[in-house]
């Protein structure tokens, strides 16, 4: 726009003429993504603590038979994959909004968040692998 | 603190106590109980990639899962499973308190009390898991086995 073009005025911000196509409402569905992830979380999550530290011998008794022994099942499968995509997102999503909290500047910013997509799809992407190719007989 | 300048509200603000009615956010308990959810969900997220990655060398072989899951099992361990639990729980109870606030009408009425309720049962949950955990730690430390 050349110096001449410019108009008198400003619209005002909320005025009609503005494109309202422009406005998306995901920190809407992010923050309800928060909300309803974190309810299913408390029974995957604190399940799962209940489950591997404190019933039978806790830690002392996971291995690789162990694991096995519970990924037999589709139900066990079927909760540590919804747990690990659950988790993956709530928490990376988490973080994203810290970021966006601390960062000062917008190159730290962007980097941070890089950082953090790059290990988020690591960690679900590794993770749902082994999940859907676990093979108990892989050490014979 | 007890002056009576035009600086006297910002210094009771950096002070942080919560006066002009309780309408101050600033270093009150709410403000604690946001401080220590956004604490623990950041840790159990770095945890979380680290438990990815350990759990995925079932796919690499059974000695190697086996080797590095022995590292969880060292009785001074129980230590990092207590700190793990305690901040899964805390987050998780401030979690629910968190949407009670947002979803239920009464819910910004009884945010203080409800803050209570969840360290309580926070409580209530962690010192039986603290007595539990440590008598196995040491049992393990001191038993031999
Ligand atoms: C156990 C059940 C869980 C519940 C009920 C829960 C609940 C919540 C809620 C409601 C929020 C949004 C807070 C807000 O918008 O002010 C939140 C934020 C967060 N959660 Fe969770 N969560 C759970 C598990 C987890 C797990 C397993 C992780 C890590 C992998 C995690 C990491 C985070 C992070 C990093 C934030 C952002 C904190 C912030 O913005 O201050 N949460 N959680």
């Amino acid at each position: 726009m050349s110096v001449t073009d410019a108009p008198f005025s400003v619209d005002k911000p909320r005025s009609p003429q503005r494109p309202a196509a422009r406005r998306s409402n995901f920190e809407l569905y992010s923050w309800l993504f928060m909300r309803l992830s974190g309810l299913l979380l408390v029974f995957l999550v604190l399940g799962h603590l209940l489950i591997m530290l404190f019933l039978d011998d806790g830690v002392q008794r996971i291995n690789f038979a162990f694991v096995a022994g519970r990924w037999a099942s589709p139900f066990w499968q079927f909760w540590d994959l919804t747990m690990l995509w659950l988790a993956g997102l709530h928490g990376g999503n988490g973080l994203r909004t810290v970021i966006n909290d601390y960062a000062r500047k917008d190159q730290t910013r962007f980097w941070l968040k890089m950082l953090l997509y790059v290990s988020m799809i690591v960690t679900i992407a590794v993770g749902t692998f082994v999940l859907f190719t676990f093979d108990p007989n892989i050490g014979n | 603190m007890a002056s009576t300048t035009a600086h006297s509200a910002g210094a009771a603000d950096r002070a942080g106590n919560a006066r002009l009615g309780g309408t101050l956010y600033r270093g009150d308990p709410g403000m604690w109980s946001w401080v220590a959810h956004r604490i623990t969900g950041v840790l159990v997220f770095f945890f979380l990639f680290v438990h990815v990655l350990d759990t995925a060398l079932v796919r690499v072989s059974p000695n190697a899962y086996d080797v590095v899951i022995e590292t969880y099992k060292h009785p001074v361990m129980v230590l990092f499973e207590l700190g793990l639990v305690g901040a899964v729980l805390y987050h998780a109870l401030n979690g629910i308190r968190v949407m009670l606030v947002d979803f239920w009408s009464k819910g910004t009425k009884y945010q203080k009390p409800m803050l209570w309720t969840i360290l309580a049962i926070w409580l209530v949950v962690m010192i039986p898991g603290s007595y539990y955990l440590l008598v196995k730690g040491f049992a393990d430390l001191f038993g031999g086995s």
